[in-house]
């Protein structure tokens, strides 16, 4: 394998790790907004919530803001049509995450309770519809999304938003995404706090995590029935440009081939499954801590899942598939990936560090007491 | 080759547009806010005073309000790339995207998870420990503004990258070259520095409402002067880079400088006056009502009396050549994409250069492709594109215009603050304090004009002669633009009310409403969290 090829893997690889580390820390972000409402019955119970997530979730968005960079800088291609291709899906996604930061800062800055109820809404759409994009995004794209592109690059988009949003795949896969992230809250809020709101979050976790490998189960059932994509012609070292070089077919059940070719690979649908698994049952045994880390195995099992099927496919297109974004064609150059990858080993277990050490920092219980006469709690 | 709908690329540019100075007038106010916290803590932990700290909770407040619009709108801004400047990120995404990545792991990650610890850390961490924090949160949010300038000056100055007809995008030759770009040097300083005023003024300007009322006055005075002298140094120093980003754009980008100084023919040195101020009228190329300082412009913009300045209609004329051979350019790529022959290439490498001026004509070739061009034809067409490579000269001039002025009005205003409050003088002069109040928001103006000078001034091209700016967004149909702009304006106009009704109750309340305040025994804060 020449340097390219392996740069373009180890890129890819990377992709992964980064929406994995999305889905989990975003994600349980999320699963706190979304619950809100629902843990905590009076201010003081919301409040507290919030502020189990107040000092970290700043840092765990930028995991979110780091994949919209990081996707830039590899893959830029990708990152170009992939979010105009989406446009209106991703501009609701904006829209609800820009409330988020909003939210946190200013709900409890204000005493009237029409003031805060608002912004307590705003967390459950911000909490909720991010994820499902999320989830649905994935849905999207398994079944090949609408687009082409001229002779000079321009792309161009070939259907409209509504096949995105009103898709049953995508609606089950959005689901999902959101089932998991409200374990991953439930979890969280049940590491930080205590009783009343204890009980309640371990309720919503073990829902979330058996909704979410029931319908995890049902999408592996489905993915059987759904178009795939075949490469057929494409070399992993071409020049990064999707206009030509290459040739697909699209054929049902085609996502199951690289199943067939490496069995190894079911492992990772089997991770995915058995730790929502396990996380609903050490949710029941009131081991939150050893339920975070199913979470983690929930979100390498999913995403792993849906990468190991469609490799080398980024994004394929059905309406030009020879045109389809794979890991082969949609990337920077050599020297690009290069610098990225000299910064990414020197910063990521930076941050891996100084992320861990805040969250010791923080560590323990909170109670609706220390908050409701600290004005710099959220 | 389709165009996009010109209404998209409009509607587009005015989307980014509002965005982004929407984004920028929270920066500037985080960038000069989490240093001077960090200087009032330093202050704190070396003299051990209780009100340093009370100082540096209520300032901090207002920067926690503040923070929040700035991370929610620079939100925006990351995925605008993506979802409304498609051809644009796949073409420039190794020069753009890197330092973007960068800028996310190097900076926004310090920057936002340290900020959690600095609310909610006090009584966490040792008072050293404390004041560390505060300063990686401060180094965090000035080194995003120097990622995302090093970004912004390779659209400016596309240096230490090359086109390569292979993948049809630009590929990154010099990492250093990026990062060491002279322009994305100067603007970082003169941006982050244009920070500091901001703050300063903010903090003056607060200081001087309680100054007036005669409330907090020890808090005041002190939060006052510290403010005085911060800015009188960071004006200098704006003023200074200022003078230097000038001599970029007349290294770099011909155009921008003429645009900015309303020169439509070239300079005749010594002479040629600064003008201070005219009325330039874009479609009849020439300005009316033009009052300048003779002598001034040369010494000004190219730091000799003798050199001089390439006027708009001269530029126009020496760009036909350029968009000729341009039109080679592309006609040759566009018949290597489909062949492949290697003629093709050596034509394209020959004219590769003009490239972006040949693109630039498509939108005046017949059925916009300029490899149909005629030779009877092609006269015309050039003719035509000529105008098409000036930036728009009103409004480039007068945000210029308005930049400078605020600049040497906060000169004097930082000057006599400083003056007074040194000599303790500031209560006998209620008209100044209420002057230093209602400046408060000037600085957030300058900055957007500075942006609308930069930005504007850079048209026609995203980035600069290499692709326009009507080539670079994303085809989608005017509904899809109207939704986003739609929501846009509803939630930010949502957002500015927030803001300013929670910035103007705190700043009423004053320092003591964090309720912490006890000069008796040090800080007995409630924490957050208990054992
Ligand atoms: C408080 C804000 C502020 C003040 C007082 C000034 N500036 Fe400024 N200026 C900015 C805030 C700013 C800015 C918003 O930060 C910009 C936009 C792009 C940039 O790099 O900085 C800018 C851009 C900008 C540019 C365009 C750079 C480009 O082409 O990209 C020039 C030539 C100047 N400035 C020059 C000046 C001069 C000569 C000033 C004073 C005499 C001055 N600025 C005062
Ligand atoms: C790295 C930072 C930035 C990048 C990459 C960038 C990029 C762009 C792009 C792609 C456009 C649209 C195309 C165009 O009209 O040129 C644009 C326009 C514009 N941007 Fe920026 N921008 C940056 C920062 C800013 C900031 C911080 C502001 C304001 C505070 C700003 C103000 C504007 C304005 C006013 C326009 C409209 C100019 C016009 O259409 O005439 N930009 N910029
Ligand atoms: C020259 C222009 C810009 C500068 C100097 C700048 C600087 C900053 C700074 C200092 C912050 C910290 C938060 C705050 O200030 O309130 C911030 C936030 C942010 N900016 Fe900008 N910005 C600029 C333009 C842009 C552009 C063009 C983008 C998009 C690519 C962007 C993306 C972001 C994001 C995603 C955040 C949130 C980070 C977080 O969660 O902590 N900014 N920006």
């Amino acid at each position: 394998m020449d340097l390219y090829t392996v740069l373009k893997l180890v890129w890819a690889g990377l992709l992964c790790v980064l929406l994995i580390g999305l889905g989990l820390m975003v994600g349980m972000d999320m699963g706190v907004g979304t619950l809100l409402r629902f843990v905590g019955r009076n201010d003081a119970e919301r409040r507290t919530a919030l502020n189990i997530i107040g000092p970290h979730w700043d840092g765990n968005q930028v995991w979110f803001i780091l994949g919209g960079g990081a996707i830039f800088a590899a893959f830029p291609t990708l990152y170009a049509t992939s979010f105009s291709v989406f446009y209106v899906v991703m501009i609701l996604l904006l829209f609800s995450m820009i409330l988020r930061p909003v939210a946190f800062e200013y709900r409890s800055k204000v005493d009237a309770s029409t003031w805060r109820a608002s912004w307590d809404w705003a967390f459950l759409a911000s909490g909720f519809l991010p994820m499902f994009v999320y989830g649905a995004a994935f849905g999207n794209i398994l079944q090949g999304v609408g687009y082409h592109f001229a002779w000079n690059g321009q792309y161009y988009q070939d259907s409209s938003f509504l096949s995105y949003l009103l898709n049953p795949f995508a609606i089950l896969c959005g689901l999902m995404a959101v089932s998991l992230s409200v374990f991953q809250g439930g979890v969280m809020l049940m590491m930080r706090s205590e009783n009343p709101i204890y009980s309640r979050a371990q309720g919503y976790a073990r829902t979330g995590a058996l909704v979410g490998a029931a319908l995890f189960a049902i999408g592996g059932l489905w993915i059987r029935h759904v178009r795939g994509f075949v490469l057929l012609e494409g070399q992993p070292g071409m020049p990064a440009n999707p206009m030509q070089g290459q040739h697909v077919s699209m054929e049902a059940g085609a996502w199951l081939h690289n199943y067939v070719a490496h069995p190894v690979l079911w492992l990772l649908p089997v991770l995915g499954l058995f730790s929502m698994v396990a996380g609903a049952v050490f949710v029941s045994a009131s081991r939150p801590y050893l339920a975070w880390w199913t979470g983690v195995g929930s979100w390498v099992g999913t995403i792993g899942t849906v990468g190991a099927a469609m490799f080398p496919f980024f994004m394929p297109s059905s309406t030009n598939p020879d045109q389809s974004l794979t890991i082969w064609n949609s990337s920077a150059s050599q020297y690009g990936l290069i610098c990225m990858l000299v910064v990414a080993l020197i910063f990521v277990p930076l941050i891996l560090c100084y992320t861990a050490w805040c969250y010791y920092v923080m560590g323990g219980k909170v109670r609706p007491e220390n908050i409701i006469n600290d004005t710099h709690s959220y | 080759m389709d165009l996009i709908n010109p209404s998209v690329v409009d509607l587009s540019r005015f989307q980014f547009a509002l965005t982004a100075l929407y984004h920028f007038m929270f920066v500037p106010l985080t960038l000069g806010l989490t240093f001077m916290l960090a200087a009032m803590e330093t202050v704190y932990v070396v003299t051990g005073k209780q009100i340093y700290k009370d100082m540096v909770l209520f300032w901090g407040k207002l920067f926690g309000i503040n923070f929040a619009l700035g991370v929610a709108t620079g939100l925006t801004m990351e995925f605008e790339f993506g979802t409304n400047w498609s051809m644009y990120s796949r073409f420039f995404g190794d020069m753009f995207g890197t330092p973007l990545a960068i800028e996310g792991l190097m900076a926004f990650f310090m920057e936002s998870t340290f900020v959690g610890i600095m609310f909610f850390g006090w009584d966490r961490l040792s008072r050293p420990a404390h004041l560390a924090v505060t300063y990686l949160v401060a180094l965090g949010s000035n080194l995003s503004a120097l990622w995302i300038l090093v970004a912004n000056a390779s659209m400016n100055v596309p240096d230490g990258a090359h086109f390569d007809p292979e993948t049809m995008r630009m590929t990154f030759d010099s990492f250093i070259r990026v990062v060491f770009n002279p322009d994305a040097q100067a603007k970082f300083v003169h941006t982050s520095v244009a920070g500091y005023v901001t703050a300063s003024l903010l903090v003056m300007g607060i200081s001087a409402f309680y100054l007036l009322r005669h409330e907090h006055r020890q808090f005041a005075a002190r939060s006052f002067r510290m403010a005085a002298i911060f800015g009188i140094i960071s004006t200098v120093a704006v003023i200074t880079l200022g003078d230097v980003l000038g001599r970029m754009d007349y290294e770099h980008q011909p155009t921008k400088i003429a645009a900015m100084e309303g020169l439509w023919h070239t300079s005749k040195p010594p002479y040629e006056p600064w003008i201070v101020a005219a009325l330039p009228d874009d479609a009849k190329q020439e300005s009316y009502f033009e009052i300048g300082v003779p002598y001034v412009l040369t010494p000004l913009v190219t730091h000799s009396f003798s050199t001089p300045i390439t006027g708009m209609h001269e530029l126009e004329e020496q760009a036909g050549p350029r968009i000729e051979s341009g039109i080679t350019a592309v006609a040759a790529l566009k018949r290597y994409s489909e062949t492949h022959m290697a003629e093709d290439l050596a034509i394209f490498q020959a004219h590769e250069k003009d490239m972006g001026y040949g693109f630039l004509a498509t939108r005046h070739a017949p059925n916009q492709d300029v490899s149909a061009i005629t030779d009877e034809e092609l006269h015309n067409v050039v003719e035509q594109t000529k105008p098409d490579i000036l930036p728009n000269v009103f409004v480039t001039f007068w945000s210029f215009r308005l930049m400078v002025f605020l600049s040497l009005y906060f000169f004097v205003i930082f000057a006599v603050a400083a003056y007074l409050s040194l000599k303790k003088q500031l209560e006998r002069f209620p008209l100044f304090l209420k002057l230093c109040m209602w400046s408060i928001p000037l600085p957030v103006l300058a900055t957007e004009f500075g942006w609308i000078t930069a930005e504007a001034g850079r048209q026609p091209w995203t980035v600069f002669e290499r692709l326009p700016t009507f080539m670079s967004a994303s085809t989608h149909g005017v509904g899809y633009m109207l939704f986003s702009l739609g929501g846009f304006t509803l939630l930010y106009s949502i957002f500015i009310a927030a803001e300013l009704y929670l910035m103007f109750k705190f700043a009423r309340l004053g320092p003591e409403s964090h309720g912490e305040h006890d000069p008796e025994n040090g800080t007995p804060s409630l924490s957050v969290i208990a054992h």
